[in-house]
């Protein structure tokens, strides 16, 4: 596995400053994504599709096309853009609000196609660019702009956990989740995504990697205690670990 | 001692990207980088190189900065 050792901006991030706040795990993301696809060399031929959501403006940070899709349509989207041109490397890159509440529909028909194509699955347990309101993916409990006493299981139910849903739909071929909390779960997403990736160049099929991520704004907390909220909290419930592999 | 040969590492923090999160703070083992009260263009105080002869080049906070301000040659 090559973890690469060259600690400056990849060349497929663009120089353009990140509009999301201090502490925000989506710019790790997208560093690693960048990262992957420049160790792939597959820059020239890459397609991403943003959300609607804080990585809304992702065309602006990365350096290859990417595409926007309506409120939780990109894995819609990735399946024309992917049945059109099979040759190039197509991923999607979505939040919990995205992926998990509106476009719950096209995320698990996408999946049970088994469409060879790479997801991006960003949680941090709420809607973060609306100002932090209850999630499907919100921990019991938790407090957030629309749920103020905290979520309760008998009145809103309980977390979705979008790898274990998918895990049981045949045309799902490498599901994970991963971490952004500490610079060891860093390396270890790295590593995922660069397996997500290489499986779909490798032509066998949907691959979905969840990355638990920081949302201090959201969550009213530090950087600091939002990394180990992920650690003591968020883990728990949505435990890191290979979920599904069926590549090898 | 640095082995013979070896070339020091050096980190190179932008100011102006920095948001100061303080991620590269927390996690840097040997407190090479420190606070500030330096305000950049958009009203952060961004972190500083404090320390510079302690680091190794682990690249702990090049892993953990959101921003992409950290560079470690």
């Amino acid at each position: 596995m090559s973890t690469s050792k060259k600690y400056k901006r990849p060349e497929s991030l663009q120089e353009t400053k990140h509009l999301y706040c201090a502490g925000c795990g989506h710019g790790i993301i997208h560093r690693l994504v960048a990262e992957v696809i420049d160790e792939l060399g597959v820059r020239e031929k890459t397609i991403g599709i943003a959300p609607v959501g804080c990585a809304v403006f992702a065309y602006d940070y990365f350096n290859f096309d990417v595409t926007e899709a309506p409120h939780g349509r990109p894995p819609a989207v990735a399946t024309g853009i992917k049945r059109v041109m099979p040759d190039h490397v197509v991923f999607t890159y979505q939040g919990d609000g995205d992926l998990a509440a509106i476009g719950t529909a096209e995320i698990i028909h996408a999946a049970n196609r088994g469409e060879n194509i790479t997801v991006i699955f960003v949680n941090n347990t709420n809607y973060g660019m609306t100002g932090g309101q209850m999630a499907p993916t919100t921990l019991i409990a938790q407090k957030t702009a629309t749920s103020p006493f905290g979520r309760s299981a008998a009145n809103e139910g309980y977390p979705i956990k979008v790898c274990e849903l998918l895990s049981s739909l045949e045309g799902t071929k490498f599901l994970a989740r991963v971490a952004v909390d500490k610079p060891g779960n860093v390396l270890q997403a790295k590593k995922t995504l660069l397996k997500a990736f290489q499986n779909q160049l490798d032509k066998k099929g949907f691959s979905l990697v969840e990355v638990l991520s920081m949302c201090p704004v959201g969550w009213g907390m530090t950087p600091q205690a939002a990394c180990k909220r992920i650690q003591e909290e968020v883990t728990k419930i949505f435990p890191l670990g290979v979920i599904k592999d069926l590549t090898v | 001692m640095e082995p013979a040969g070896k070339k020091k590492p050096i980190v190179i923090i932008d100011a102006e990207r920095c948001k100061g999160c303080e991620l590269c703070i927390v996690y840097c083992a040997r407190k090479v980088l420190g606070k500030t009260k330096n305000i950049n263009k958009a009203g952060y105080n961004p972190a500083v190189v404090a320390d510079p002869d302690k680091c190794t080049a682990c690249g702990f906070c090049y892993l953990m900065c959101p921003d992409n301000a950290i560079e470690i040659k």
